[in-house]
């Protein structure tokens, strides 16, 4: 039998179910390579021994008296920035390193009701701006593919973790490809569900408009279980969409015959990496294995999705964050003279350099004189990025292509250009635009680095894509490839 | 000569039970801020949700002031950085208000009236406290009224004086009061008002600089303040300075308004719509549940009083200015079935009384049915103009019912005529001169002569006797 | 568009963030090739075209008005740098 670690969630409640493995066991195992691996991947802020094994026992306990949830003793962790009570939640941040919510986030209490237990908390870009994880104050996550190599960001300490074995599931969040960017860099699976499908109570705002919670696992199934958890409405969340949540597993078996995937000719262009075309084209030639058929498809605007996400995601930013002042909550200068002191040294101190510039460039695009230049201009251009995608959409089932234009880089490598840094998320930030899910999933390796693709579908299709992606995952072993020497 | 344009802000604490954006209380005077829930302080990751009390106040707001409703309203942020704005933004409604245009009438001392239009009315919501002396060296920040829901009323710069100004703000306060979609109190800060001042030329057509006066907290201050500023900027411009578009504060010792320093940096609010939030859509069914709970509003019920108890145009506008003044005179007349008579009573001595103490009616010593007992004594005889005023002297000061005072203190009328005709008999004998005088002076004299013998029956009779009484038997007595 | 040292700093106010000399030189420089890369959207034809806030367009549903919180200010309080006396304190404001 394959290592404890090695399992799926779905393996690993089957086995728990069976009485194969107790809670213990499989949480003890996890926290041991957690142990292990961490000081090396640098995946978790906070390790939480002791809450996760007394919750592994009590699950166990709850468990042999046939009073046990249905995921009860199965591990996971949360990016650092859902609110956990009790658990510090940093955001990656020297201004909340020492923050102690006071409350659960919905996402946290949902799957504590289903009976999950919390291994920690993940490492991630500061206030999930960022698309390597080097921007924690935390320090840099490692791609466990190769430790020189970013694994992708904000989520970089989620989808580290999953593909390190060190937790079989983690929750993350997507603005403009922070699911999915560190998914496809670390060979796993990762959704972001439509915008409002999950709520947003206790997740700490980056950008509200584009903001949204989901998971990345091993497995497309993995994620339908969770996200059958976490997705649903929220009467705390004013954007949280009222809608029933279907059974996400329930459709991974249905045939692909006959599904038309639309292939965007904007991300097949020659720009496109001619190694990454390959390792497409062979994900492509599986879907037509399984009877899709494809074609080909345009989003006019999809150039323009960057710029204007660069105005919208920093001016929402801008006001989002200033709540950190140094005075209910969060870092707070020492000895400030006066009001105006206190409010820019704890602000200066308290937030890294790249946080700093979004809100510098948010604020300048809200300021005076600037509004319709550049934040107006920008929900413009949003509003035809959202209609590219709707006629896409109406002419195929789901939209197909690479989630990243090239494979994990190495650390240090974007650092100093922001902007080379911004274009890692090309792919991926126009369905946060338009709201809609994508989801990034394992294809061929390249040069013995992971590669994602990614699935776009209608809003509320998440049951469409984890369908698509268990199908192609049915019939290759892309994703049960791991970085081998840890 | 100048002259001055105004127009005033007003914001108003609407009176729900929970905040606009979260469930916490909005009552007032608890612990610092213990009512200050995860979404007031603004903690990392809370959200707001929008409460719908408050939609059907403005709503309702608006329909009184025949606005038209913001069919899809629209929340946005004001950014700005204070300690008692607990997220470094507000949320409030820039672009897209719940209230649109809007008018109200006002009467002028003259008697004429004047329409003013409301530009807009929207939801936003109100800030925390600050608290100043009791630190060294630290101001302290309560937020318990962080997140108190408050309709911003804006109205153009239509008012010409500062008693126009007052007047529009006294027909707010009863619009909002008959409404009851707050307390109005002024004292309390659950209506404040920034006016927006400035001067031209007479006849000009051309705004002058404005200067905004923040916070004013009383009808009598916000003429002050406003006269104070004219005065302010009249001598600028007539020493051949210019005004300076600046904020200002009114400080009522010295009757002063001084520059605001700290708020004269640079603002630039940065309004973006809410992406927390999303359109409010108000559809007609929403419209016409608010329309039919819109109480009679006071023109409406000054126009019913003038019909139902006969009273002048004047004194039913006087009577429902203020709603539980309207509420108090209605209960009198209709329990005593004098209109006429509950209208003097309650102008005359009960507003008196009201204005000397500076308290309100609800507060008020004498309710509504003690006044209407004392005017159906007055209306049964028992009681005289003068009897009636020392009982309701009694009952300001809480000496009980109205019956057991007019027992306890021998009030009751004299009414038979018996004892009248005995001290009538009494006064004539003592004063056979004056018997005589009148006796002897030509008919249309002694109409006048007669309040004599009135006077001395009243005094013997230490004003208990019934003074229609005392003319008739006088009148057949001394006839003889 | 091209920002100026001076421009940095007038947002930098407007932010509330302190940065030092060295931060707002490195900065200006990003801010700047930031600001090209957002300048492309000029390029796009957008007039008569709604601005779009919302993904989804979904109306905002409203709550009762109920009062549903309870005092917790003790714990709410723990977080916070310095509060005294049931207070957040800040450094004096002078009105």
């Amino acid at each position: 039998m394959s290592q404890i670690t090695d399992l799926t969630l779905a393996q690993l409640k089957q086995a728990l179910g069976d009485g194969d493995l107790s809670s213990v066991e499989i949480t003890t195992a996890f926290l041991d390579r957690i142990d292990s691996l961490n000081p090396e991947l640098n995946a978790f802020i906070t390790i939480s021994h002791e809450d996760a094994c007394k919750a592994a026992a009590d699950a166990d306990a709850a468990r042999a008296k046939g009073k046990a949830p249905a995921f009860a003793g199965l591990p996971m962790a949360h990016k650092d920035l859902f609110c956990t009570d009790g658990t510090r939640t940093t955001c990656g941040s020297k201004m909340l390193a020492d923050f102690v919510a006071p409350y659960d986030a919905h996402v946290v209490s949902r799957c504590q009701q289903a009976g999950l237990i919390s291994l920690g908390k993940l490492n991630m870009d500061e206030f999930a701006m960022g698309s390597s994880n080097e921007n924690s104050f935390f320090g840099a996550v490692k791609n466990p593919w190769d430790l020189s190599r970013v694994p992708g960001g904000s989520s970089g300490g989620s989808a580290a973790a999953v593909a390190a074995r060190m937790t079989p599931l983690a929750t993350a969040t997507d603005t403009g490809g922070s699911i999915r960017q560190p998914a496809a860099l670390t060979g796993t699976s990762g959704l972001k569900p439509t915008y409002g499908r999950v709520s947003r109570f206790g997740m700490i705002a980056f950008a509200s408009s584009l903001d949204q919670g989901g998971l990345i696992a091993h497995t497309a199934e993995d994620i339908a279980l969770g996200l059958g958890l976490i997705a649903g409405h929220d009467p705390r969340d004013s954007t949280s969409a009222d809608q029933a949540v279907p059974d996400y597993t329930a459709t991974l078996n249905d045939s692909l015959k006959g599904k038309i995937i639309g292939l965007p000719a904007q991300f097949f262009d020659e720009r496109l990496d001619p190694a990454m075309r390959r390792s497409m084209d062979d994900v492509l030639d599986v879907f037509r294995s399984l009877g899709a058929t494809t074609v080909d498809v345009s989003l006019d605007h999809i150039a323009e999705a960057i710029p204007a996400y660069y105005v919208i995601a920093p001016a929402e930013a801008s006001s989002n964050l200033s709540r950190f002042d140094g005075v209910r909550f969060g870092y707070r200068a020492d000895n400030p003279k006066d009001l105006t002191d206190l409010y820019e040294r704890s602000r200066g101190e308290g937030f890294g350099s790249e946080v700093k510039r979004r809100i510098l460039i948010g604020t300048y695009a809200l300021s005076e004189g600037y509004y319709d230049a550049y934040y107006k201009k920008a929900q413009q251009i949003r509003r035809l990025i959202k209609q590219d995608f709707e006629q896409a959409l109406s002419q195929c089932d789901l939209l197909f292509g690479p989630t990243t234009p090239s494979t994990a880089f190495v650390i240090g490598e974007k650092t100093a250009d922001p902007v080379a840094m911004y274009l890692e998320d090309i792919y991926t930030v126009a369905t946060n635009m338009a709201g809609l899910p994508g989801g990034s999933f394992q294809a061929p390796l390249i040069d013995g680095l992971p590669s994602g693709y990614q699935l776009t579908g209608p809003a509320f299709g998440e049951g469409a894509i984890l369908n698509a992606a268990h199908q192609i995952q049915t019939a290759t072993d892309w994703h049960t490839l791991r970085p081998e020497g840890l | 000569m100048y002259e001055a344009v105004i127009g005033l802000e007003v914001h108003v604490q609407l009176s729900t039970a929970s905040k606009i954006f979260s469930g916490s209380s909005t009552a007032f005077g608890a612990e610092p801020n213990t009512q200050a829930s995860l979404v007031d302080l603004g903690m990392p990751g809370v959200l707001p949700v929008p409460n719908a009390r408050a939609f059907e106040m403005a709503v309702k707001f608006g329909l009184a002031i025949d606005a038209e409703i913001g069919k899809e309203s629209v929340f946005d942020r004001k950014n700005y950085f204070y300690p008692d704005l607990p997220k470094g933004y507000q949320i409030s409604q820039f672009e897209k208000p719940i209230v649109g245009p809007g008018r109200v009438t006002i009467t002028l001392d003259d008697g004429t009236t004047k329409t003013i239009n409301v530009t807009r009315a929207h939801l936003e919501e109100d800030a925390g406290k600050s608290v100043h002396d009791a630190f060294d060296g630290m101001t302290g920040v309560d937020l318990n009224r962080a997140g108190t829901p408050l309709l911003e009323i804006v109205s153009e710069p239509e008012l010409r004086s500062a008693k126009e100004a007052v007047a529009y703000l006294k027909v707010i306060h009863s619009i909002i009061r008959y409404l009851d979609i707050s307390d109005g109190n002024m004292a309390q800060g659950s209506m404040r008002c920034d006016c927006n001042v400035s001067i031209r030329p007479k006849g000009s057509e051309v705004l002058g600089t404005r200067t905004e006066i923040k916070n004013v907290n009383s009808f009598r201050f916000v003429e002050k303040a406003i006269n104070t500023e004219i005065h302010r900027q009249t001598e600028i411009l007539e020493d051949g300075g210019r005004v300076i578009q600046e904020t200002r504060l009114y400080d009522p010792d010295k009757d002063e308004t001084r520059s605001m320093r700290s708020k004269e940096e640079a603002n630039d609010y940065r309004y973006f719509p809410d992406p927390d939030l999303l359109p409010v859509m108000i559809d007609d069914s929403f419209i016409e549940a608010c329309r039919n709970t819109l109480p009679e509003l006071p023109e409406a019920r000054q126009a019913r009083y003038i019909k139902d108890y006969g009273i002048t145009d004047y004194d039913a506008g006087v009577l429902v200015a203020d709603r539980d003044v309207a509420d108090y005179f209605s209960e009198v007349a209709d329990t005593s079935g004098e209109g006429k008579l509950a209208a003097n009573w309650v102008m005359g001595s009960v507003l008196a009384e009201l204005n000397q103490t500076g308290s309100v009616i609800a507060d008020f010593p004498v309710s509504a049915r003690q006044l209407a007992d004392l005017i159906s004594r007055i209306k049964d005889n028992t009681l005289n103009s003068k009897t009636a005023k020392t009982v309701f002297e009694a009952l300001l000061v809480g000496e009980g019912e109205v019956n057991a005072i007019i027992e306890a203190k021998g009030l009751v009328q004299m009414t038979d005529t018996g004892a009248i005709e005995a001290i009538v008999d009494e006064v004539i004998q003592e004063n056979p001169d004056q018997v005589a005088n009148y006796r002897s002076a030509p008919s249309d004299k002694q109409g006048k002569m007669l309040g004599f013998f009135v006077g001395q029956v009243m005094k013997k009779s230490q004003g208990k006797a019934n003074p229609q009484a005392v003319n008739q038997i006088l009148n057949s007595k001394l006839g003889s | 568009m091209s920002l100026t040292s001076d421009d940095v700093k007038r947002v930098a106010k407007l932010a509330r963030l302190g940065l030092t000399q060295t931060e707002t030189n490195e900065t200006l420089t990003q801010l700047n090739s930031i600001l090209g890369l957002v300048d492309q959207m000029q390029q796009t034809e957008t007039d008569g075209v709604a601005p779009l806030a919302h993904p989804l367009e979904l109306t905002q549903t409203l709550r009762a008005d109920q009062v549903t919180e309870t005092n917790h200010r003790e714990k709410y309080q723990s977080a916070a740098p310095h509060a005294e006396a049931g207070l957040y304190l800040v450094p004096r404001v002078v009105e």
